[in-house]
């Protein structure tokens, strides 16, 4: 598999390590009545998609990015590939859930 | 009598250059040009091999790699390769084969009695036959089954061959290099696009180089030579023979196995396979298509082969499968062998058609039997006879087969597409969903005659060019005429239920079509179960040859059409792959680096030894001259250091620079301990917890700036606290102004601890340093230089619990260090300590290390509870809180010693209390850490104990069942050596 890092360009997928379900960029606050009920779900709550499914990856033997992957689980065909640090600034600036 | 079957032909060999090779030890001639197989085709040999299960005399079947029968151990001593395909290695002067899985010669072998007792090994066999006494199962029917059972020997020695990996890259690549194959590869390669035509062949051109078909008015072989010849002048183009695509990944990702060296004598250095990963846009698969058999009474002896192997022997090799042929077929295509045997002088050529009637015309000289089939045949060890439907006995040493031609579909199926069934052909063809850029063109495709197969591949090389934005020049495609080939399904005429006259379905697993209807009548009905059941289709071959034909007998026994019956799909790899060209270089020490500490040469020349920790070769300890037991090395540099003074190199600690002018903040929120207000110039121990609260890693976090601190990590966690460090950066905290970089192999780190570290560290830092109790007290931390000007970092830390430090230095002075450290250390007596004893000591005080940090205890667990704070937002704290995790019964880190303190403690035991029986039911914790205490004079250990911090001098049992023993072990504090911590801070 090959991934197209937005600052390196194409990068072998076996330069990366993968993490999971971008839901892991949705951290709780820790001040939240259900706190506990909402970290329970952040951790350990995750939809197992056919198809297109948004997750996480390191370019650990690369430039140390985390990178946001949109990827197809049924063909492995990558349609976006974004660095995480600019998808949870949108999010924050726009308030919403990554 | 030298190539009693060769004959003067048009076939691709090279009569210049004859070949000599020894097969069984008999020595025999071939030419350049020739593959194993024909060259003992061409020497009329028939009995090449024995079959898996009733070690039945079998002979060459095919031409190409689907060959079930004739598998051989190529080579000898090291370099034998076991279950080669004779049909794939290329001839090369004194090449060594020799015949498999017979006990005494190839033709008398003695487990052929094994085809006596085929009652008893009918499918399913060894579930039913050898249940009686279970006992003996392992001792001696299976050995037994195995020993009789099975294909060629491992050599058991080392691969002396090396091989490589690869990656390439194309726009298009082209599987298969036939008709359909070349026409697409000319196409794309005319267009300018990057292609890679590869074929598992040595030699380019599938069916056309076995045929007898012209293209372009030219004969087939002439247009393959100068499509290659075109090929090979473009530089956009890579051609590679020998190279078998083997499996089809994700988009457009294929594994390639090329074989380099097989075809020579040796190997010479050069890597004998490489294993190619091709990364593709678009690909067409021109794979072709493979013949199946009919079943019928005795099928399997020698001289039965496939009508287009018989074929391809004469037209390719100049070489006759047999001098009275017959031809069994339901299609047109067995016209065609008979047609090109006699024309090749064979005699009394007849045809067997079990079609009624044809338009074929009869070759001259050629007897037709329409409507007949073949019910027994005769002969040994090589075809003497058959027997017709209508009882005629025909002689004949060989009987050419065809029972259709199967579109070699397995590289589509590699994504999970499913073949669908073609009426017309009889047969599979792809199916929907192929793999992402994907094409398949010609025989592959189902279009099984020459003018489609080119055009197929012209058009498809066009579309995926079109779909990469190439215009393809427009022109006709290579001129040629569809043969005939009309086909009428004949799949058996065998006993469905006698185990005699055996009908065989699959040659390579010794399945019979009664074996397949016994499969259906116990109730082994689905494809996946018929295969699991009898083992149709498994081994070397997958059952290329035998599946479609499987698959009709269990249509017949279930009365349902083929494809409602099922369809087999394939997996990777599409013929075998050594483990050795997956390894390529990664074997042995190359299998992974070793990283060296920078204190190694040292070491190396004090003759430590070395222990793997990770990937890093740690000095495990340092034995002196007259040491003979481990013990007494570790024993003495442990109260060495604790009576004066002992260095170990600690650079493998995971070391990460934490800078920016939200450093502080950054930490306080991975560390479940506060961090914000820690003072510069100090040091501060760090508890790191995972997000669901469960402890990760501990070390320190020295702070040398308002915005510049250095942490610590584990030796196993420094990969993985970095990678987390960065997640939370990142991904969770953004906008910190943070930034981090490991620094873990920049500098060399030591450890120089015992109650004289002072005074020997004073001999080597710089004037303007002051090192003093009151300067620099317990956990300070500072920029120092040592030795004259040699930029250091000093942290007063201790693991070991006496007055410590740990220097620093770029890492290029670390051995250099390592020797002064212990130059300046003589007068004291200094010693250096491995792994071993720094083991020791931190058991001795108490502290947590990995067996601790095991990924399932808590900081509560740890004794650390009240470090965490609930007073901040941090990784970990708000999941710490769980009830679960706060039990009343939870687990305490304690220490233990044995009550009789001659005993030794082992770690892993569990304890029970001493009423209580050693079951799991009873479990109260286990032990993580032991050591023999040279300070105490007894074994000591660290263990998680249920309520462990209220029952201190309790006594429980330690229960090891493993070593089947039960220790009565006494529950003490875990800080056996200088409780207060007084020696920390003199």
């Amino acid at each position: 598999m090959i991934i197209d890092h937005p600052l390196l360009g194409p990068r072998d997928a076996a330069e990366f390590v993968y993490l999971g379900d971008t839901a892991l960029l949705n951290r709780p606050d820790w001040q939240a009545d259900d706190a506990q009920r909402q970290f329970h779900d952040y951790l350990y709550m995750r939809e197992n998609p056919a198809g297109e499914m948004r997750e996480l990856w390191y370019h650990e033997r690369g430039d140390r990015s985390w990178l946001v992957i949109t990827r197809n689980t049924l063909t492995h065909e990558i349609t976006k590939v974004e660095l995480a640090r600019d998808v949870v600034r949108a999010a924050q600036k726009g308030r919403t859930t990554v | 009598m030298s190539q009693s079957h060769r004959f003067d032909g048009k076939g691709l060999i090279d009569r210049q250059r004859p070949l000599t090779f020894t097969f069984n030890g008999d020595t025999y001639q071939g030419y350049e040009g020739d593959t194993l197989a024909s060259a003992l085709v061409a020497n009329g040999v028939k009995l090449v091999g024995r079959s898996f299960k009733y070690h039945r005399p079998r002979g060459i079947l095919t031409s190409g790699s689907e060959e079930p029968n004739a598998l051989v151990t190529l080579r000898k001593g090291a370099y034998a390769e076991p279950n080669t395909r004779a049909t794939s290695i290329e001839l090369f002067d004194g090449l060594d084969a020799t015949s498999q899985n017979h006990i005494g010669p190839l033709k008398h072998d003695l487990l052929a009695v094994n085809d006596l007792m085929a009652p008893f090994f009918s499918a399913g066999f060894y579930y039913k036959t050898f249940m009686w006494p279970a006992a003996f199962w392992e001792k001696l029917y299976e050995p037994m089954i195995r020993r009789a059972a099975g294909l060629g020997k491992l050599s058991l020695q080392e691969d002396p061959d090396c091989y490589a990996k690869g990656f390439l890259h194309c726009d298009v690549l082209i599987i298969g290099a036939g008709p359909s194959g070349l026409a697409a590869a000319l196409t794309a390669g005319r267009a300018g696009a990057k292609v890679i035509l590869a074929d598992e062949d040595f030699r380019f051109g599938g069916r056309l180089t076995m045929e007898t078909f012209g293209v372009d008015d030219m004969p087939g072989a002439d247009w393959v030579a100068k499509a290659i010849d075109e090929l090979g002048s473009m530089p956009n183009v890579r051609l590679m023979p020998r190279t078998t695509i083997y499996g089809v990944f994700d988009n457009g990702i294929f594994g390639a196995l090329e074989r380099k060296t097989d075809h020579l004598a040796s190997s010479d250095g050069k890597p004998r396979q490489v294993l190619w990963r091709v990364y593709s846009k678009q690909s067409i698969l021109c794979a072709g298509a493979t013949e199946r058999s009919m079943a019928f009474a005795n099928n399997d002896r020698p001289g039965i082969m496939m009508a287009g192997a018989v074929r391809a022997y004469a037209n390719r090799f100049d070489a006759l499968a047999g001098k009275q042929v017959a031809v069994l077929t339901n299609n047109d295509d067995g016209w065609r062998t008979a047609h090109d045997l006699s024309v090749a002088g064979a005699r009394n050529v007849s045809i067997i058609d079990t079609r009624p009637s044809t338009d074929n015309v009869t070759p001259a000289g050629v007897d037709v039997f329409h409507g007949k089939h073949v019910v027994n045949t005769r002969g040994r060890h090589g075809l003497t006879s058959i027997t017709l439907s209508n009882q005629q006995v025909l002689n004949a040493d060989c009987l050419a087969v065809t029972g259709g031609w199967n579109p070699n579909v397995h590289l589509t199926c590699h994504q999970r597409s499913r073949p669908k069934w073609r009426e017309d052909i009889a047969s599979f063809v792809p199916g929907a969903g192929l793999p992402i850029g994907m094409r398949v063109a010609g025989a592959a495709n189902g279009a099984l005659t020459l003018a489609k197969a080119l055009q197929e591949g012209q058009e498809h090389a066009t579309t995926a060019l079109a779909y990469l934005g190439i215009q393809a020049k427009s022109g006709p495609a290579p001129r040629a005429e569809d043969e005939a080939c009309e086909i009428s399904p004949f799949w058996h005429t065998g006993e469905t239920t006698s185990a005699y006259k055996r009908a065989w379905v699959d040659l390579q697993n010794d399945v019979t079509v009664k074996d397949v209807f016994q499969s259906h009548m116990e109730g082994f009905r689905s494809v996946e179960h018929l295969k699991r059941y009898t083992t149709l289709g498994m081994a070397t071959d997958q059952g290329k040859t035998a599946n479609i034909l499987g698959l009709a007998v269990m249509a017949e026994a279930s009365g349902k059409t083929i494809p409602e019956t099922g369809t087999t799909i394939f997996r990777p790899p599409y013929t075998p792959v050594p483990i050795g060209a997956f390894a390529g270089s990664s074997r042995g020490k190359e299998f992974r680096p070793t990283r060296n500490t920078p204190s190694h040469q040292w070491a190396q020349e004090q003759g430590a030894v070395f222990t793997e920790v990770g990937n890093w070769l740690r000095a495990q300890w340092y034995p002196k001259p007259g040491e003979t037991h481990w013990r007494e090395s570790v024993d003495r540099e442990v109260l060495q250091t604790r009576a004066s003074v002992g260095v170990c190199d600690v650079t493998t600690l995971g070391k990460i620079d934490v800078q920016g002018r939200d450093a502080a903040a950054f930490l306080n929120k991975i560390y479940a301990n506060a961090f914000g207000k820690l003072a510069v110039g100090k040091v501060r121990y760090g508890l790191m917890l995972r997000e669901d609260g469960v402890a990760m890693d501990d070390g320190t976090a020295a702070r040398f700036t308002d915005t510049h601190f250095v942490v610590t990590t584990t030796t196993a966690n420094a990969v993985t606290v970095f990678r987390h460090m960065e997640f939370c950066r990142q991904c969770l905290w953004p906008d910190m102004d943070v930034h981090l970089i490991s620094t873990t192999e920049q500098w060399a780190q030591f450890a120089v601890a015992g109650p004289n570290a002072r005074k020997l560290l004073q001999k080597l830092v710089d004037e303007d340093t002051n090192i003093s109790n009151e300067a620099f007290p317990f956990m300070a931390c500072g920029e120092i230089s040592v030795c004259d000007g040699t930029p250091a970092r000093l942290f007063r830390i201790s693991f070991s619990g006496e007055l410590a430090y740990e220097i620093a230095v770029p890492t290029r002075f670390g051995n250099s260090l390592m020797e002064a450290l212990m130059a300046a250390g003589e007068e004291f007596d200094a010693v250096a300590y491995g792994t071993e004893a720094l083991s020791v000591m931190r058991i001795e005080k108490g502290h947590a290390a990995g067996n601790e940090l095991c990924g399932t205890t808590t900081a509560r667990d740890l004794g650390l509870g009240r470090m965490v704070s609930k007073k901040k937002d941090c990784i970990g704290n708000t999941m710490s809180e769980r009830a679960d995790m706060n039990r009343e019964d939870g687990f305490a880190l304690v220490g233990f010693k044995p009550v009789d303190e001659e005993q030794a403690l082992s770690a892993g035991a569990h304890f029970v209390s001493k009423e209580s029986d050693a079951v799991m039911a009873n479990d109260e914790g286990w032990m993580t850490s032991v050591c023999y205490s040279p300070n105490l004079g007894y074994s000591i250990g660290l263990g998680f104990i249920k309520n462990g911090d209220t029952r201190i001098g309790e006594t429980v049992c330690a229960a090891n069942p493993l070593q089947g023993r039960t220790l009565d072990v006494e529950i003490v504090s875990p800080h056996f050596i200088d409780p207060e911590g007084e020696r920390l801070r003199v």
